[in-house]
């Protein structure tokens, strides 16, 4: 590396660099450049639809129930004579909202809890992660729908089941990196000086989780899509008249002779962004280097 | 060996207590009222103080507890408050078909799982790996109502071949359900196929970077004896635990497709329960699929020991 | 195939590159070698030099993105890079034979070592199975390994490390190869065992007459012991080949005469000799200067090292890459590097106790499992360290060396508070120093810093050098710092790193540079003791050389009194006042350094100094025989811990009971064994002497 050219460099710039880096790297392969797309335009969608919808999502266009798609109706209309474009645009906000901030609480807790947990050690953790393992015992669709049959269905209880099933698989994501971590010279040395405890925790380690908590925030992502769209379905998550997409294919698939296009719009719309951001999760594996043990 | 297993055995008998009580916790005392929760907010005070009557709900927290893990023990699982019948037999008979679905699952997407993951393994980054692993990627990202949806229209209505609900008699043996069940099956496999056919082409990618395949190699051994001699010997290792984690996959996947082609499997009775807010029936199934669950793991475990000399011969 | 004339192997102007995205890098540039029938060849070189590559191109495993760009390599009367895939296996395991480095991870984890041995015979030889297995055993004797019944059945799991390679060297050797390739066959292992293994591959080179040997490695110091012929690679080009007694007496290239004045020589001391460290770096393959790779570094330097050298034919099967050779060889030019500029402290009068460890024990306590409590077992207790006393005298250097086991770090990590001792005090400049770190007070993490071992965990990747630096001279400086961002410009330029590092990210510094780094971050705070453990250990010797001396300018200028931990004795004898030897959590003999080399010597000192090889292929050395591998701490021997390997073991008295003390009046050396003083004076000999030449190296 030029010696001169580096001693001009202002550290900052070298640390954006690295998002930098991870971000060209994203878009040079086709495939996770394609799920970086659909990903953006599933987001702007969700921020912008209620502008750029058609239609309201329940809005019934009098003496237009079950026409086929059109330019009025790019996805027609469903048996009601709703505009299924509109309730597809609309429903990415739906999803968005509800996996999107549903793995954010799990992620934050996670952290959280998986620093603490991973760096304290002892007794705290051994609770902590018995508890988990206990949790874990139940595989995480039987735990949401537990959670739901105690709940009763609703928005609120599909966000608190998002959060409740994934904090512990983050957490635990997270504390064996921290393990790996604290070990580590350059954290032992920190310790040796007597750094504080909040200094150990969100400087010394903090950082280096990052690589796998971004794939782990993507995949958990992509799941919480896929539980929030299975549980509409199932007819135990958002109730009705929702535009969730999953309750949409349900409604849909009562009249798929009539109204084929109200079940392959929202179905497609789903399986685009889950696989949209799988595509994204997977080539971020590789590129941040996470660990065999780690890849699951 | 013997040691391991017992050290499993405890860790897993305290996890089934904690997760029991988890359980219990969540359907006892977190929805507040639970005998307004089960008959309705419209039942009479009669009836809601029946229900407190017979599930104990004016005892402490703790005697309820040891009062239903003893019931769940002696196999006395009470009343489903929707259906008025015994809880028993009813999980039973729908255990009985979700098995069957399971199995069959199993038999076709595990063999062929390992098969594409070694495939596209050993030629990473070549076009058979980029094909399986775009394939597997959005197979997984596929809902398994989707898939089956689409199975439906194509081989049930289109083609014909296969029922597109699924409903066997409750005494159909197993070859006599056997076509009702492909379809379903094939569904549920989708998922757990491109998901351990991952796992194992990156087992056996990391595999091939190990020194002692070089140390094979350069002993001038043809590649196919490398492969099948050194290299998957290591890699399939991983799979067998694997298998246990396929295991929870299979339990969330055989809900929904249960539900997609109406089959009478612990599934749709799950879903059913939720819907009632049935807590008894749910309890019950949920303790159910857990048991199956933990022993599943602790069977792969103890295979995953016996294969692996480290852990067989160690001390 | 071999019986031909000409050389066995026969490399010529060989280039060998890598493929990164658009570029294409030179790993092996322009090298021509040739190795005759039963000739050992050593190939030395630090990282990057290309060794590794050149061997498997010779090998033709490359990895995917490598290929030759140019030469040839012959083998026999053929050429490598034509054999069909079919004949290469033929030569694999049969004509070429590979013994890795790291036998644990170059060995099937989970298929026994007999099966393993067996495999190659059945293909090469055709043998049944039956048949195969008993000559892979046989094998196994060969390399005495005994009980080769049981070695046949283990996996590898259940064998040492040392045994391990044992095996390998059992199976490359099997089917008789007329090429043996050796790829640092010891880097793992510990200097007892390492000794153990380059005796096996001496007197197998002596007692083979066919096998050549080709032997890759870092240090000068093994191949000095082994082989005829000894090539010197740097960044990619062969710089030097020659026989190795005229090697090392006279290098022809500057490379090679800074290479060997940069190791300690074992029973030099700081106050005799001085380290010449290379200056600069080692260029990676994308920033080699144009012509000669080593003229940046070079004190020879002129306008015709512009032009990149030829490979000079200088005589007396001699050739070096150097324009000016001939002025070398005739004594004209000195190639040295200049001795570095610094202040030599006279090995300075006890002036009073820095730190005083007393009897300091940590035992770790393993939990039965249930089962075991069943039976009525408890649990087993690890004696990692097991009642240690040392004095750090202020100002002064300690040296503790230790195999791996020996507890050496344990105690370390004691005395920092990493680990929390089981029992005895530690005094540190006359405060008592609490068990765990967080009980401990500000003076005392300010006074007492740590240096580790791995420089690519030394710093933390996400944390700039100069944050990292910043904080402890903010948080533990005991005067009041006005510009803190000043004081770590000095600290850098302290550890000869310019003041622009601060800006830096870890992951822009090379391993020497992070060490370094490492080294400012510790002495930011002025402490008066200094914890190095094994600091030098896994970087280059030029890198070493000019570390070590680094230390030693920072300890003199800040009076820091310096614990320096290491499993080298020739560095640790180098650098230190005093050495303690530690073997199973225990004291073996503690000693000035400069009475370490003299005769009495600890039993186990005497075996560890045995081991040591010498720089100088002429020296002589005793050779002391170990018996087994070390034992574990959670089953430690009675009596004298080191009575299971000693092989000056009395009898039972060593089992029964604790040695004594033993030491003479006014100090020097003591140590802890039932042979009395006198008499081991009486049997033991100086343990290595150098050759008239080797001693001015």
């Amino acid at each position: 590396m030029g010696e001169v050219a580096s001693q001009q460099v202002d550290a900052q710039p070298a640390r954006t660099g690295r998002l930098l880096r991870v971000l060209k790297q994203l878009l040079r392969d086709p495939a996770s450049a394609l799920g970086s797309a659909i990903f953006v335009i599933f987001f702007i969608v969700a921020l912008i639809g209620p502008w750029i919808a058609p239609y309201g999502a329940n809005e019934q266009i009098p003496g237009s129930a079950r026409q086929a798609p059109s330019i009025e109706h790019p996805f027609g209309t469903d048996i009601l004579g709703r505009d299924v474009f509109s309730r597809v645009l609309l429903g990415a906000r739906d999803v968005l909202t509800l996996a999107g901030v549903g793995t954010l609480v799990a992620v934050i807790a996670g952290t959280i809890i998986g620093l603490v947990s991973g760096y304290q050690g002892g007794w705290l953790d051994e609770v902590i992660m018995r508890l988990f393992d206990s949790l874990l015992a139940l595989p995480a669709f039987l735990l949401a729908l537990l959670l739901l049959g105690s709940l009763g269905p609703s928005r609120n209880s599909v966000l608190l089941v998002i959060a409740v099933v994934y904090t512990p698989i983050v957490a635990r994501v997270i504390r064996s990196v921290v393990l790996g971590v604290k070990t580590r010279g350059y954290v032992e040395a920190a310790r040796v000086q007597g750094e504080t405890y909040p200094h150990m925790l969100f400087r010394e380690i903090f950082p280096s989780t990052l690589p796998a908590l971004a794939v782990e925030a993507a995949l958990r992502f992509s799941y919480a899509i896929f539980l929030v769209a299975s549980l509409g379905f199932l007819g135990v998550g958002v109730q009705p008249p929702s535009p969730d997409w999953g309750l949409m294919v349900q409604e849909g698939r009562a009249n798929v002779t009539q109204t084929p296009w109200a079940l392959i719009a929202p179905a497609a719309a789903i399986a685009i962004v889950v696989i949209g951001v799988n595509l994204v999760s997977d080539r971020l594996k590789s590129i941040l280097q996470i660990p065999a043990e780690l890849r699951r | 060996m013997w040691r391991y297993f017992l050290r499993r055995l405890g860790f897993l008998l305290l996890t089934l207590v904690v997760t029991s009580i988890i359980i219990f916790l969540v359907t006892r005392w977190l929805p507040g009222d639970v005998a307004r929760v089960i008959l309705g907010r419209e039942a009479g005070e009669a009836a809601v103080a029946q229900v407190r009557e017979e599930l104990g709900l004016d005892d402490p927290l703790p005697v309820q507890y040891v009062d239903w893990v003893r019931g769940f023990v002696v196999g006395e699982w009470g009343l489903s408050y929707s259906t008025r019948t015994e809880i028993l037999p009813l999980v039973t008979q729908r255990l009985r078909n979700s098995l069957m679905l399971a199995v069959v699952t199993l038999v076709l997407a595990v063999p062929l799982a390992v098969g594409l993951g070694v495939l596209a393994g050993l030629n990473e980054d070549r076009w058979v790996d980029s094909l399986i692993s775009v394939a597997s990627l959005s197979v997984v990202g596929l809902p398994e109502f989707v898939t089956g949806l689409i199975l439906i229209q194509v081989f049930a209505f289109g083609f014909g071949l296969f029922p597109a609900t699924s409903l066997i008699s409750p005494d159909a043996g197993f070859f006599e359900a056997l076509p009702s069940l492909i379809l379903p099956a094939v569904t549920a496999m989708l998922v757990l196929l491109a998901y351990i056919a991952r796992l194992v082409r990156s087992g056996v990618i990391e595999e091939l970077k190990q020194p002692y395949v070089r140390t094979a190699a350069l002993k001038g051994l043809p590649y196919r004896t490398v492969v099948v001699r050194h290299v998957l010997r290591n890699a399939l290792l991983p799979a067998v635990t694997v298998l246990a984690i396929s295991i929870g996959w299979l339990v969330s996947g055989l809900i929904v497709v249960e539900n997609v082609f109406n089959y009478p499997g612990m599934g749709r009775l799950f879903i059913f329960a939720v819907d009632r807010r049935d807590l008894p029936l749910i309890q019950a199934l949920t303790m159910v699929t857990v048991l199956i669950f933990a022993f599943a793991n602790l069977l792969a475990d103890m295979a995953y020991a016996l294969l692996n000399p480290q852990i067989r011969l160690g001390e | 195939m071999v019986n031909h004339n000409g050389p066995l192997l026969d490399i010529d102007d060989l280039t060998v590159g890598y493929r990164q995205g658009e570029r294409r890098l030179e790993a092996v540039r322009h090298v021509s070698l040739r190795i005759w029938p039963g000739q050992s060849v050593g190939i030395v070189g630090e990282s990057g030099s290309g060794k590794t590559t050149l061997a498997m191109a010779v090998m033709r495993y490359l990895p995917p993105e490598g290929q030759i760009l140019s030469g040839t390599i012959r083998f026999g009367d053929r050429e490598v890079q034509d054999l069909s895939d079919r004949d290469m296996r033929d030569l694999w395991g049969g004509q070429i034979a590979l013994v890795p480095q790291g036998a644990r991870s170059a060995l099937n984890p989970s298929m026994r070592l007999g099966d393993q041995a067996a495999e190659i015979l059945r293909y090469h030889r055709g043998l049944s199975r039956k048949a195969a297995h008993e000559q892979a055993r046989a094998s196994f004797e060969r390399v005495q390994l005994g009980d080769p019944e049981r070695i046949a059945r283990a996996y590898p799991h259940q064998l040492s490390g040392g045994m391990l390679q044992r095996v390998l060297i059992a199976m490359a050797l099997s089917t008789e190869p007329a090429l043996l390739v050796l790829d640092e066959p010891t880097s793992s292992l510990d200097v007892t065992t390492q000794a153990e293994i380059l005796k096996l591959v001496r007197d197998l080179i002596r007692g083979e007459q066919h096998t050549a040997v080709l032997y890759i490695t870092h240090n000068l110091s093994v191949v000095a012991q082994l082989c005829d012929r000894v090539a010197v690679m740097y960044a990619g080009d062969l710089v030097e080949d020659a026989g190795t007694r005229p090697l090392y007496r006279q290098p022809l290239h500057p490379y090679t005469r800074g290479l060997l004045d940069c190791v300690p020589v074992l029973g030099t001391t700081k106050h005799e000799v001085d380290l010449r460290p290379i200056d600069g770096q080692i260029p990676g393959p994308e920033s080699r200067p144009q012509g000669c790779v080593f003229r940046p570094r070079c004190p020879l330097a002129i306008d015709v090292c512009e032009t990149y050298p030829p490979l000079y034919d200088a005589g007396e099967e001699r050739r070096s890459r150097c324009h000016r050779w001939e002025g070398i060889r005739a004594g004209e030019l000195d190639p040295a590097q200049p001795v570095p500029a610094r202040e030599r402290t006279p090995p300075g009068e006890r002036a009073g106790t820095a730190l005083d460890v007393k009897d300091i024990s940590v035992h770790f306590f393993e939990r039965a499992s249930l089962p075991q409590r069943l039976r009525g077992e408890r649990g087993t207790v690890v004696r990692a360290v097991d009642g240690v006393s040392l004095t750090l005298g202020k100002g002064r250097t300690l040296g503790l060396v230790g195999e791996s086991g020996s507890g050496k770090t344990t105690l370390a990590r004691a005395i920092i508070g990493l680990v929390a001792r089981t029992s005895g005090t530690i005094e540190f400049l006359d405060m008592a120093v609490p068990p765990k770190l967080a009980g401990r007070s500000r003076d005392i993490y300010s006074a007492l810093q740590v240096v580790f071992q791995d420089p690519t965990d030394a710093l933390n990747p996400f944390i700039g050098v100069g944050e990292a630096l910043r904080r402890p001279v903010q948080r533990l400086r005991t005067e009041k710092v006005d510009d803190a961002d000043q004081v770590v410009a000095a600290l850098l330029e302290s550890v000869d790193l310019s003041p622009s590092y601060a800006l830096r990210l870890p992951d822009e510094l090379s391993g020497g540079e992070k060490q370094r780094v490492a080294v400012a971050r510790a002495f930011a705070p002025n402490p008066a003791v200094l914890l190095a453990d094994e600091p030098v250990s896994s970087l280059d010797v030029s890198v070493q050389a000019s570390l070590l001396n680094l230390l030693d300018q920072l300890q003199t200028e800040h009076g820091t009194a310096i614990l320096f931990i290491s499993h080298d004795v020739a560095v640790v004898g180098y650098l230190a006042d005093d050495i303690a030897v530690i073997y199973l959590g225990e004291l073996m003999e503690v000693s000035p350094a400069s009475a370490l080399f003299d005769p009495p010597y600890h039993p186990y000192t005497e075996a560890l100094l045995a081991s040591v090889p010498l720089l100088d292929p002429d020296a002589e050395q005793r050779e002391v025989q170990l018996k087994g591998d070390i034992p574990s701490p959670s089953a430690k021997p009675s009596g004298c811990p080191f009575h299971t390997r000693c092989p000056r073991f009395l009898g039972d008295i060593c089992v029964e009971q604790r040695p004594p003390w033993r030491e003479r009046e006014g100090g020097g050396k003591r140590y802890f064994c039932h042979i009395a003083w006198d008499d081991l004076v009486r049997q033991q000999e100086r343990i290595f002497r150098f050759s008239e030449t080797g001693k001015e190296v």
